[in-house]
């Protein structure tokens, strides 16, 4: 039997990918300090001490005031490169668009360093502010790849359409393609949050004094005895971020479906 | 439909240039649209009609030369303050609004109450044939409504022209034999000039007064259907529109508006000036003539002009019409040859001689 093979090929691969993952609750829930078999019984007592850890309340909100801010920066710029490279032809344009996503495939720690190094040579202070610029970086290139998806799905005569039905290129930007790139943007936005929110290295190497969500928790595996709350930590970060991108998705999805365009294939 | 003189000119080109770069996309197009006229752009892919009508639209702007519309000159006004409409080739359908909202669309600036709008809306709706059509959501609609709502959203502002860019061309054959006698009952009923973008002949043969075939930038003959399809002034002309078979044929004498001539399978004959027009340069003298002039006679029909030999190379069977691919005598190319088969068809095979009757009249000499 071929299939017989692939079928054992699949399953192995699924759980190379989320046993790690499926772990994390099964010890988030285990009571006991060690990571390891067999299970000691169930508590929730991890859970309930995140509420006692005023140094992780304090990184959660700098991840979330950073990953609100450049999921907003990130997808305005990615809306401008969209637009210019989907409706406009000017000279070097692939070119210029190629640099744009290259920091997509660069290694993330050069980028970092660079950035570091500019920083500290323009004398600017290390803060949340130089962390979103990083993340601004990072997550522009996975919005552009987002919305040029969904600015190229768009008829250019719609737009012409609405010109010649007594709209200004504004009005009709508008009332038009802004409505048509909605889910596109909407996605955008919950993907770079998503990005930002768990990304170490820039913030590792440019929050200076602060801490980040993951640069806290990668500080909180010096302490063998907060491993278990990092796994609970863990779990509900995990669920969050499913939830996110399954939002993102289901708003892209439907954009295709509204526009009656096909689907070219997202990120899920 | 006849124009008379009093018919205001709704559209002149004046001399119109468009570059591209070093792309010369119209070469000086100089025409005039009347007011109230069904007006066809025909020609192949590439040829700057689309173009041409992008202009008058407000979309492209013009190198040279000038556009008016109703006499006034379009230089630097925007698409969005022209008396013009268009129905796009894609309809461009907002897909995110209802139909209602789609032909209200250009209404949003209109000073008229909520009430009276969303009546000129349901009367746009039910011109097109879409009463009752207006909640439903425009991406659910099928390509003939599409159309239908394309048109009712164009023609509820009451422009002074109809742009129509290619608006048959993503339906069926059926429906698009239906949408041409729609359109030519609205255009009738609403009395607006239409201008349509078309590559296909037939269709700009049925739907329009007149007529523009356009060639690499340039409009090659401008006349109304019967003169184009009888009397094309070009062999370039007569090649694009049906079918017209060539014989090489000699130039013996020109007198009086007379031109006698020594055509291959024809022998000597004596036209006049009006079946003369112009064959590529450098090209040898041709006679052209369309499949349906010629006929062949059966069981002792008698011709009612002339009657020339031939042998039957092809018969190829349409139901409602039969090619004959027939070899006149004294020719080496198979010319072809269609009859209305509406007694059914005596058979003919291959190979057998027949009798074909023809006249003078229906022939065009290219010199």
């Amino acid at each position: 039997m071929k299939g017989g093979w692939f079928r054992v090929y699949t399953l192995a691969y699924l759980v190379f990918l989320y046993a790690p993952i499926a772990l994390l609750p099964i010890f988030a829930f285990n009571n006991a300090t060690t990571v390891a078999f067999p299970l000691e019984g169930f508590t929730a007592k991890w859970f309930a001490k995140l509420w006692e850890e005023p140094e992780l309340h304090r990184a959660l909100r700098n991840s979330l005031i950073i990953a609100c801010s450049s999921s907003v920066l990130a997808t305005t710029l990615g809306i401008f490169a969209s637009r210019a490279s989907t409706r406009y032809r000017f000279p070097g344009k692939a070119g210029l668009m190629g640099m744009i996503m290259l920091p997509l495939v660069l290694p993330e720690i050069i980028l970092a360093v660079a950035l570091l190094a500019v920083m500290l040579g323009i004398g600017m202070p290390l803060s949340l502010f130089t962390v979103i610029l990083g993340h601004v970086l990072v997550c522009t290139p996975f919005s552009i790849a987002i919305l040029s998806a969904a600015f190229q799905s768009l008829d250019q005569s719609l737009e012409e359409a609405a010109y010649d039905l007594g709209e200004t290129p504004i009005s009709a930007f508008r009332l038009i393609i802004l409505p048509l790139v909605m889910p596109g943007i909407i996605s955008s936005l919950l993907i770079t949050f998503t990005i930002s929110l768990d990304e170490f290295i820039m913030a590792f190497f440019l929050a200076g004094n602060e801490n980040t969500l993951p640069v806290y928790i990668f500080g909180q595996f010096r302490f063998p005895q907060n491993v278990p709350v990092i796994l609970a930590l863990g779990t509900i970060l995990v669920c969050l971020s499913i939830a996110l991108l399954a939002t993102a998705e289901y708003f892209r999805r439907r954009g295709i479906a509204k526009t009656g365009g096909k689907d070219t294939g997202g990120f899920l | 439909m006849t124009f008379s003189a009093e018919k205001s000119n709704m559209i002149e080109f004046k001399d119109v240039h468009k570059y591209y770069g070093d792309y010369h996309a119209l070469r000086g197009i100089t025409a005039t649209i009347k007011a109230g006229e069904f007006f066809s752009l025909l020609g192949p892919s590439g040829c700057g009609k689309t173009t041409l009508l992008r202009t008058i639209a407000g979309f492209e702007g013009i190198s040279s030369g000038a556009v008016m519309i109703d006499g006034k000159n379009m230089e630097g006004v925007p698409a969005n303050q022209r008396p013009t409409n268009m129905v796009f080739q894609s309809y461009a359908i907002f897909p995110h609004l209802t139909v209602e909202q789609n032909v209200g669309f250009g209404l949003r600036k209109d000073p008229r109450s909520k009430a009276e709008k969303a009546a000129a809306v349901a009367e746009a709706l039910e011109m097109v044939g879409l009463k009752g059509y207006g909640a439903r959501a425009a991406h659910a609609l099928s390509g003939g409504q599409r159309q239908r709502v394309a048109l009712a959203r164009a023609l509820i502002l009451k422009p002074k022209v109809l742009l129509l860019d290619e608006p048959l061309s993503a339906l069926d054959k059926k429906m698009r034999e239906q949408m041409q006698v729609e359109l030519i009952k609205l255009q009738r009923q609403v009395g607006i000039t239409f201008i349509l973008v078309t590559h296909d002949q037939e269709e700009a043969l049925v739907m329009s007064d007149r007529i523009a075939v356009m060639f690499d930038g340039q409009i090659a003959q401008l006349a109304d259907p019967e003169t184009l399809y009888r009397r094309p002034n070009s062999k370039q002309v007569a090649d694009f529109i049906g079918t017209m078979n060539f014989l090489p044929a000699q130039i013996l004498a020109e007198a009086e508006g007379r031109v006698e001539v020594e055509a291959q399978g024809f022998g000597r004959i004596s036209l006049t000036a009006d079946q003369v027009s112009v064959a590529p340069a450098g090209a040898n003298p041709a006679i052209g003539f369309r499949p349906e002039t010629l006929t062949i006679l059966f069981d002792g029909q008698q011709p009612q002009d002339r009657e020339s030999m031939a042998t039957v190379e092809e018969v190829v069977y349409y139901g409602d019409m039969t090619y004959y691919d027939i070899k006149l005598d004294g020719t080496t190319a198979p010319m072809r040859l269609s009859m209305r088969n509406v007694f059914g068809r005596p058979v003919l095979d291959i190979g057998t001689r027949a009798r074909v009757a023809w006249s003078p009249g229906a022939l065009v000499l290219f010199r």
